[in-house]
């Protein structure tokens, strides 16, 4: 019973880290380009979300409804104003220089304005309250909400990718940029608008972490981390992969850390080093990049 | 006013010049084929006046407007839509979505999916399919298909022709005068002279990125085209340019 315990936790923290991974999957898979301050931008939505709680003294998962536009359009103007210049050219070098040096702004900023103390975001009942399944094996209402959350996200995603007019823009700005401006899609807008909702999707991851545990301004790097690690786990380019992906690497820490609490993280990379090693294109990943 | 002009054009690629003070013109209806050896710099031409090519001088005018500093997705807009090189199709895009992506900024007109998907009937049963599953010619079909659903009222089509089997070749240009007839003017690129000269209302030839004769094909001589085609009629092979107006 130990063990079903064990992977029912894992999964659900999986479907934070799946959250995590959706805007990195996204802006990776539309413009190629690795946001190392995904992170941290998820961490000013939290410390947004902080300071609105703070000011008006809401549930936290009310200022979802400011927190998510507001971060939709500052990735709107962030890949209008910074990250598209960043992009011109072939060298890839220049987008991972930039947001580098943007989540060290981003950090810097944050120990500014909120100082370096640990805050959470206190959602009330929902945060503690679980639901027992059987003898030993409970399920937390706030876990399983991040996960169907998670679900939703994706699938929502999903949807607007093979549906929509937007989503058919994504994917043909991103098979051939040249191409798709000969049939009038403007790259700059294109890449702007998959951004803006990158940004609105580590808004929701951002809050929810800040429900869960405790943040300060410096922890972003290490959400990147679990994020990178859940999207090349799952496969690059793969929607169903960034949850599959989450997933196992929720489930391999809680895993790990049964055995020694120590081991939690260094069991989540080890998975992600196999994965690296013997299956490079990840779990649903395609095999020949198109 | 034609509707296409283009004065003392030079085209680079870093320090190549790939087009050198090219100057022509096409009247609104008309079907216009530029001919020319490999490396001539026939899809230079098409590429600048599609806005793709940022390294020009001189000016492109489409409608007695300059097109300075109006990007491509722009110039789509004002009807000038392209089939590039090597047909591009979106391969992770299905056929239906690789004709509906570009519809957010073309004009309306005669064109719409129904009606593409008419004109060109192969591809009326492959709609649910990936673009890049289709047959050479498929994708042809597909990428004037897709550049045709813009209503364009200039459309540039680079080497239609190339890699396809005569046949194929022959069932795509049958579609121009019904692409002509619904309005469009037409500047095709082509390696396939004998096709060329058979389907347009005048022919330029370029040479090592100038313009090395012109005319229409009716009164060129077929000795005209060879020299001008490889340049063997003495430097640079301008002299055999005929003084009867465009």
């Amino acid at each position: 019973m130990t063990w079903v315990n064990v992977v029912t936790q894992g999964i659900l923290l999986g479907g934070l880290y799946a959250l995590f991974a959706t805007g990195l999957s996204l802006m990776f898979g539309v413009m190629r380009l690795v946001n190392l301050a995904h992170g941290d931008l998820s961490i000013v939505a939290a410390f947004l979300a902080l300071a609105i709680v703070d000011g008006t003294g809401l549930n936290p998962l009310w200022t979802l409804l400011v927190v998510v536009p507001a971060m939709a359009g500052l990735g709107y103007l962030l890949q209008r104003g910074l990250l598209n210049f960043a992009l011109r050219g072939d060298d890839p070098l220049p987008p991972v220089l930039v947001t580098f040096g943007l989540s060290i702004i981003l950090q810097n900023l944050l120990l500014e304005v909120f100082s370096a103390d640990s805050q959470g975001l206190d959602a009330g009942r929902v945060e503690n309250a679980s639901v027992r399944l059987s003898d030993g094996l409970a399920v937390g209402w706030f876990p399983l909400l991040t996960l169907v959350t998670a679900v939703a996200v994706l699938t929502g995603l999903q949807l607007l990718l093979s549906r929509t007019q937007l989503g058919r823009s994504f994917r043909a700005t991103s098979d051939d940029p040249e191409a798709a401006s000969l049939v009038g899609l403007d790259h700059r807008h294109v890449f702007a608008m998959a951004t803006a909702i990158a940004l609105a999707t580590v808004a929701v991851a951002g809050l929810f972490l800040g429900v869960r545990t405790t943040f300060t301004p410096s922890i972003g790097p290490t959400r990147l981390i679990f994020a990178f690690e859940a999207v090349i786990i799952g496969g690059l380019g793969s929607i169903w992969g960034t949850l599959a992906g989450g997933l196992v690497l929720g489930v391999a820490q809680a895993l790990g850390a049964q055995f020694s609490p120590g081991w939690g993280v260094l069991a989540g990379h080890l998975v992600f080093l196999a994965v690296l090693a013997f299956r490079p294109t990840g779990l649903l990943g395609r095999k020949v990049p198109a | 006013m034609p509707l296409l002009e283009v004065d003392r054009l030079a085209s680079f690629y870093g320090d190549f010049q790939a087009l050198f003070d090219v100057t022509l013109a096409v009247d609104e209806g008309e079907t216009v084929a530029v001919i020319g050896a490999n490396g001539a710099g026939k899809s230079t031409l098409l590429r600048t006046v599609a806005g793709l090519q940022d390294r020009a001088t001189g000016t492109v005018a489409f409608d007695g407007r300059p097109l300075d500093g109006v990007p491509t997705h722009r110039r789509l807009g004002l009807g000038i839509a392209m089939v590039p090189e090597g047909r591009r199709i979106f391969p992770s895009l299905t056929v239906e979505e690789n004709l509906k992506v570009g519809v957010v900024r073309g004009r309306p007109g005669r064109w719409d999916l129904a009606s593409v998907l008419e004109l060109f009937g192969a591809l009326a049963d492959k709609r649910g399919r990936p673009g890049s599953l289709l047959s050479g010619g498929e994708q042809q079909m597909l990428a004037i298909g897709r550049a045709l659903m813009a209503n364009p009222r200039l459309l540039l089509l680079d080497e239609v022709s190339l890699g396809l089997a005569p046949l194929v070749v022959r069932r795509i240009y049958e579609t121009l005068p019904e692409i002509c007839g619904a309005g469009a003017t037409v500047v095709v690129v082509e390696q396939d002279v004998g096709q060329a000269l058979a389907g347009a209302d005048r022919v330029y030839c370029l040479l090592e990125g100038r313009v090395a004769l012109h005319g229409r094909p009716a009164d060129l001589t077929r000795e005209q085209i060879t020299d001008a085609y490889f340049g063997l009629g003495g430097p640079g092979g301008s002299s055999l340019a005929p003084r009867s107006n465009p």
